[in-house]
């Protein structure tokens, strides 16, 4: 594998800043974890690295990695109060904590999840935090799919814009959220839980880059939408439910029916998943698997049933 | 199950993803919590009706959640019961490994 020369650069410091805090028995072991277009991460031994999105702004990430330095309990903290700078790029510093294994679904912590978030939901925001990155990231996936379909049509498309141009200004990022106060993750998914210290230390919840001031129902979503696309089990989206109701988490009622505040944030990340999944079939050119199917074809029930219907009664 | 009318066995069928038990002796019908009003709810809004909205949860465990109208017709769309035994066709998480660790 070529190095480009970001992800070379990155391996260095992440190994200087390795032997910084542990010169003498460090093992050396070094693994790059993610080198994506918005994300370059790399592992020495305990120490983590990140390059984050070339379009992050330093003025907002450095409310973030504050907050998260600030809740130990539900966030990991950065080993480095402060990002450095990388060829242009700003870099943060991590302990290395254990992933979820994806090779596992009984043992995927979703309880564990659910009480993070509703600590994280109580807890009161810090000051000047930017809003949570949410909705801004679906604009974003839909642009993608816009930008994907220019160069050759698919069936997916129409269905899909159809349920995205259904929900609500504030769900698409064109207008602000009505919630401007809860503390949110702004992506939560099974990627964002380690256990610091690993092997088995307690789940902590990473990637401050979309946290953020919002509506708290768009960190459940997630986990909402695969349960109604039938891709999480109704057992599994049981448990992480009544894990947040006893954590006295405030994105739903702490009884009855969870669906009219989970609706629009729900739909608005099915239709995230589904136009990232058909932006990328396209460009390689390849079918949608069955489950990439699953997520477009809930996009095209969506639009029998209106979510102003739901939402009315979230207010 | 037997039925509790006349004692013969009920065989399970499902009707528009809502699962009812029927009565194979004096054909009655057998519906779990909330399926009535899940069935109700199918029915407006294919008759472009309101619909029906849901009953309060009962205090029940292990509860089966409900589902959007616009869910996996695995789920009835809009299923609020508390079946224990489940529907066929769904997989146990089938993204996992895959959909629910991206973003």
């Amino acid at each position: 594998m070529t190095h480009h020369p970001l992800l070379t650069e990155l391996t260095l410091r992440v190994r200087t800043e390795a032997h910084s805090r542990d010169p003498a028995t460090c093992p050396c072991a070094a693994a790059t974890l993610a080198d994506r277009p918005d994300a370059t991460v790399v592992r020495h031994a305990r120490t983590v690295a990140k390059a984050h999105a070339p379009d992050t702004v330093a003025a907002d990430l450095a409310p973030r990695l504050t907050a998260a330095a600030h809740l130990p309990g539900i966030l990991l903290p950065p080993l480095r109060p402060t990002h450095v700078d990388l060829h242009g790029r700003l870099v943060t510093f991590w302990p290395y904590g254990e992933p979820v294994d994806p090779e596992d679904p009984d043992a995927a912590p979703w309880e564990p999840a659910a009480t993070l978030l509703a600590r994280l939901h109580r807890t009161p925001a810090p000051p000047g935090l930017p809003a949570m990155r949410g909705p801004a990231k679906a604009a974003l996936a839909v642009a993608r799919l816009l930008g994907a379909a220019r160069q050759d049509h698919h069936p997916a498309l129409a269905p899909v814009l159809r349920a995205w141009s259904a929900l609500p200004s504030w769900a698409r990022g064109e207008s602000p959220m009505r919630d401007t106060t809860t503390l949110c993750h702004g992506d939560l998914h099974l990627g964002q839980l380690v256990r610091h210290p690993a092997p088995d230390g307690p789940w902590r919840l990473i990637d401050v880059d979309d946290l953020g001031v919002g509506e708290p129902a768009w960190d459940l979503a997630r986990p909402a939408a695969w349960y109604a696309c039938g891709l999480l089990s109704p057992e599994d989206w049981a448990l992480f439910l009544a894990a947040y109701r006893a954590g006295g988490g405030p994105a739903v009622p702490a009884d009855g029916d969870p669906w009219p505040a989970l609706d629009v944030p729900a739909r608005a990340l099915t239709v995230q998943t589904a136009a990232r999944a058909v932006a990328k079939a396209i460009d390689a050119g390849r079918p949608l698997d069955d489950v990439e199917r699953a997520v477009v074809d809930a996009c095209d029930r969506m639009s029998s049933v209106p979510p102003e219907l739901a939402d009315r009664f979230a207010k | 199950m037997q039925c509790p009318k006349c004692h013969a066995p009920m065989h399970t069928y499902n009707r528009n993803g809502v699962q009812i038990e029927q009565c194979s002796g004096c054909r009655g019908i057998f519906l779990d919590y909330g399926e009535l009003e899940a069935l109700t709810r199918l029915e407006g809004q294919w008759g472009g009706g309101p619909a029906v909205p849901p009953p309060p949860a009962a205090p029940q465990y292990p509860a089966q959640p409900g589902a959007p109208a616009w869910g996996a017709p695995q789920h009835g769309g809009g299923h609020y019961g508390g079946h224990g035994g489940h529907h066929g066709g769904h997989h146990r998480n089938r993204g996992f490994g895959h959909m629910l660790f991206s973003s």
